[in-house]
């Protein structure tokens, strides 16, 4: 991907002095392209535990505040209610068929209402959950109430990958695929090595977020649904094509968290992991920089995501798989361009 | 008394009933089970389809728990007889999309639907109303019938291309653009007809049950004297005759999107594949309390038989399953909580769903104080409601907690989900119908089925499907997405224990056809009333089986 972006650095550089440090970094590249992609900085390990499955019993660890405190409440008070009414209504039900089973009660009894009783086992279980509903709902509120976007990141789900921009951060593109295991790759193509991430998990391009700061995830597809999920962050929300849907997280630790497509999209639904990687702001910038990436807040940058890259270097981005013969009504369609839809605007501020 | 047919039909009528004379002429064999207007005869037809669908669907499963066993594709890259299963990567997991679509609807419409509400509401409804039939027999027909092309489609577009290898791998929500521009050929149209075709005869057999409990009750048989189990299929019918129609649009609307051009669902014609999730589940919802309505009827029934007292809070009950019903409808979005819906909606769904839990918590509740006081007996069926009872409530419980909108964001799509709806459904709605057949077998067949083996059976099982599905929980807890057929190493332990589960589960259903086997067989002979004093319903005041017409005198209910 790297070489792709020498191409739009060259540009920027010479619009944008903010960029020029950028672009000179890559402009070393082109005699090299391949010792050019020496990473600018260096990706770290998962830790063991944080970010990646392991086969515990519950969550895994959270690394926002806001997950953390839904993993909370479910940990805590849901956990709790799950585990006490289960218990109760087996000690009841074990209770009930020892005290009156035929031999030690052969005479049954013929009450069948009690109406305080009834009473009772309606408004107990309304009060629990109005107990659970209350927290619930400000949990929700909490969720729709972002704090102004510092880093916004827009992703777009494929038939079986996922592509990353950076509009704050000149519009840069990345491109993610699944990485392979050693016995699946070609010679001289990349294989996934435990520095990665777990199999299945690790990823060509993680994406890369700033620590302790807001990142605002937009999301869309290009195709069918998808689902952007990082359980680490608490965080799933669908890829709806021709929608865009609004997310985002402020992950306090760094280092790698994984997650996977959560939505049926075909054959490969279980190959487009998701990998996001926290790193300091310096290191954020340095990474945007060596994507061909401007820092938020330079002149706008004349490399928007529109310009078309040369189609040698896309070779990963595939075709789209949804076309069709065209109905004779699109062209009457097409008059009227479609304004894509944001939701989750109508966020009531706390 | 009645004259006994010559012939020796194994459901032969007993001996000792008024008012039969020549009531049990049976037409000829072919007439008899292929245009067959008794609802009796149809009940066993919705039956025996019903097992042989739930045999197809389990042995999807056990396909899916083998690959599932470990990481990696072991099962579907090898070839294997029926075209399943591919040397090709793609086609293999396609192939994997196909198992789970099939798995889901064979066991939602041609396996828990047919045997709840066409097998146990067809025979015993009218039996227990005192009426003679159902309201409209040649309807009842064709109900069944429609079911067997459909359940023929659904198995053909296995055979066909639906994209990127042969049929149809859309899960069985059949979500667009996946299930429009996303998947080619004809397997997923031949799925659509084959919901288009199940869903008619769930239609005309609802009209039927409600016309038939409304009008053909017997002289004093007030709606609030209605054994519960034919309340629950009265309200079970409502809901099919409301949500159907809603899926029926839907997947119409998902056939002209792939046939003719238009564009319902599609973004880029100005369609929204969100409003086919609103349909969808605005019908999906409802069909999770059809599927689970009818086991709440059975339970009653069958908890007040072997407590041998008569339901507790009987109205309560009644009431519960109509609220049950109703709030269903208002529920819908909470399967698509991760949509990317308003946050007002949001809340809404949230409370709307977790209201659902005041009634079911009034049912078990109920169900426990009517046993409370009883004289409790454990025979097989009891066993079987009893662990409905339990299971239900563990599956009712993390339904509260997927209810939680904010909380659900960690759990949606993921095993999570599989397992809490599995304890509702495959350990729900399946115990109820192992308990309603157990509880009504000799009624049908007029033998006695085995009890040690009925026993056996019940602890089996018991025992398999809590292994495979608690497992699940951790699986989702720990992050693994529904509908893969691989998975990251971490994953394993748990995956692995399930399939264990799984082969102890099947060990339970080899259990359960042998004592079929045997019970047909060489059964003893079925008494009228086999479970003493507390079954109280109509159907154990006739014979065992019963005579091929009965109540052609109604009887008066006091």
């Amino acid at each position: 991907m790297i070489s792709i972006r020498q191409g739009l650095a060259f540009v920027s550089a010479a619009m944008v002095p903010g960029a020029a440090l950028a672009a000179a970094t890559n402009a070393a590249a082109p005699a090299a392209p391949a010792a050019a992609a020496a990473p600018a900085i260096q990706h770290v390990a998962p830790t063991a535990g944080i970010g990646v499955p392991d086969g515990r019993l519950g969550m895994q660890d959270q690394v926002t505040a806001l997950g953390q405190r839904a993993a909370d409440f479910h940990n805590g008070p849901l956990l709790i209610m799950c585990a006490v009414i289960s218990i109760f209504v087996l000690v009841l039900l074990a209770y009930t068929m020892f005290r009156f089973r035929r031999g030690a009660n052969p005479t049954p009894s013929k009450t069948s209402h009690n109406t305080l009783i009834e009473v009772i086992w309606t408004v107990v279980p309304v009060l629990i959950l109005v107990a659970i509903a209350i927290p619930s709902i400000r949990l929700i509120r909490a969720q729709y109430s972002p704090p102004p976007a510092d880093v916004t990141i827009k992703v777009t789900g494929n038939q079986w990958y996922w592509t990353y921009q950076y509009p704050d951060n000149g519009g840069f593109e990345i491109v993610s695929n699944m990485l392979k295991e050693q016995s699946e790759v070609k010679a001289g193509e990349r294989a996934r090595t435990d520095a990665d991430g777990p199999p299945l998990l690790a990823v060509d391009e993680r994406i890369v977020i700033p620590q302790g700061k807001v990142v605002k995830f937009i999301v869309t597809s290009a195709d069918v649904i998808h689902s952007f999920a990082i359980p680490a962050f608490y965080t799933k929300i669908d890829a709806n094509p021709g929608r865009l849907n609004e997310t985002w997280v402020k992950a306090d630790r760094p280092g790698v968290y994984f997650g996977q497509c959560s939505e049926l999209c075909g054959a490969r639904h279980g190959y487009m992991p998701i990998a996001v990687e926290v790193v300091p702001q310096a290191q954020f910038d340095a990474w945007v920089a060596s994507k061909g990436g401007t820092p938020k807040g330079a002149a706008a940058a004349v490399v928007p995501a529109a310009a078309p890259a040369p189609a040698s270097a896309r070779t990963t981005r595939r075709k789209p798989r949804l076309r069709r013969a065209p109905s004779p009504w699109r062209s009457l369609r097409s008059t009227r361009p479609r304004r894509p839809r944001i939701n989750q605007r109508k966020t009531r501020q706390t | 008394m009645s004259t006994i047919p010559a012939d020796a039909l194994p459901l032969k009528a007993h001996e000792g009933h008024d008012a039969h004379h020549d009531a049990d002429h049976k037409p000829g064999f072919f007439a008899r089970w292929f245009m067959s207007t008794n609802h009796k005869d149809i009940g066993t037809l919705y039956l025996i389809f019903a097992i042989i669908a739930g045999i197809i669907g389990g042995a999807i499963s056990g396909v899916m728990r083998a690959e599932l066993m470990h990481p990696g594709i072991q099962i579907l890259n090898q070839a294997w007889p029926l075209g399943a299963g591919s040397a090709n990567f793609d086609e293999a997991l396609h192939h994997w999309n196909v198992l789970i679509t099939a798995h889901g609807l064979i066991m939602v419409f041609f396996m828990v639907m047919p045997a709840m509400i066409g097998g146990f509401g067809n025979w015993f409804v009218p039996i227990m109303i005192g009426a003679p039939d159902m309201a409209f027999p040649r309807m009842n027909n064709i109900s069944f019938w429609l079911l067997v092309p459909a359940f023929l489609l659904l198995l053909g577009s296995a055979f066909v291309s639906g994209g990127t290898g042969l049929g149809a791998g859309t899960g069985w929500t059949v979500y667009a653009p996946l299930s429009t521009a996303g998947s080619q050929g004809p397997a997923v149209d031949m799925a659509i007809f084959s919901l288009h075709l199940a869903g008619a005869s769930s239609i005309l057999g609802a009209i039927n049950f409600i016309t038939t409990i409304f009008n053909m009750r017997a002289p004093g048989m007030t709606l609030h004297k209605m054994p519960l189990f034919v309340w629950s299929v009265l309200v079970t019918a409502f809901l099919l005759l409301l949500a159907l129609p809603v899926l029926a649009g839907a997947i119409t609307m998902l056939l002209t999107d792939r046939n003719f051009g238009t564009s319902f669902f599609d973004a880029s014609g100005g369609g929204d594949p969100v409003l086919y999730q609103h349909l969808f589940w605005f019908f999906g919802h409802p069909e999770v309390y059809i599927m689970i309505l009818p086991g709440f009827g059975i339970v009653s029934q069958i908890i007040a038989t072997f407590s041998r007292k008569p339901v507790f809070g009987y109205l309560g009950m009644a009431y519960a399953m109509v609220a049950i019903g109703v709030v269903g409808f208002v529920v819908w979005a909470h399967h698509m909580f991760t949509i990317g819906m308003d946050v007002n909606t949001k809340m809404y769904f949230t409370a709307a769903t977790m209201i659902i839990a005041v009634p079911t918590g009034v049912k078990i509740f109920s169900w426990i104080a009517t046993m409370w006081g009883g004289s409790i007996s454990f025979e097989t069926p009891m066993l079987w409601a009893i662990g409905f009872i339990f299971l239900f409530t563990v599956g009712g419980v993390t339904g509260v907690v997927l209810a939680n909108g904010g909380v659900d964001n960690y759990m949606h799509d993921t095993y999570y989900v599989v397992a809490h709806f599995h304890y509702v459904l495959s350990l729900g709605a399946v115990f109820a119908l192992f308990a309603g057949f157990y509880y009504w077998f000799p009624k049908m067949s007029g033998k006695m089925y085995n009890e040690f083996l009925g026993k056996l059976h019940f602890f089996v099982m018991f025992i398999g499907v809590n292994l495979i599905f608690f497992p699940q929980h951790f699986l989702g807890l720990d992050g693994m997405p529904r509908r893969i057929p691989d998975y990251t190493p971490a994953f394993e332990k748990w995956n692995e224990i399930s399939t264990y589960g799984y082969m102890v589960m099947a060990s339970g259903m080899a259990i359960f056809f042998v004592n079929l086997i045997i019970s047909f067989a060489a059964g003893r002979k079925a008494g009228d009333n086999p479970w003493g004093e507390g079954a109280t319903t109509l159907e154990w005041t006739l014979s065992s089986p019963p005579p091929f017409h009965q109540f052609e005198t109604l009887p008066k209910i006091d």
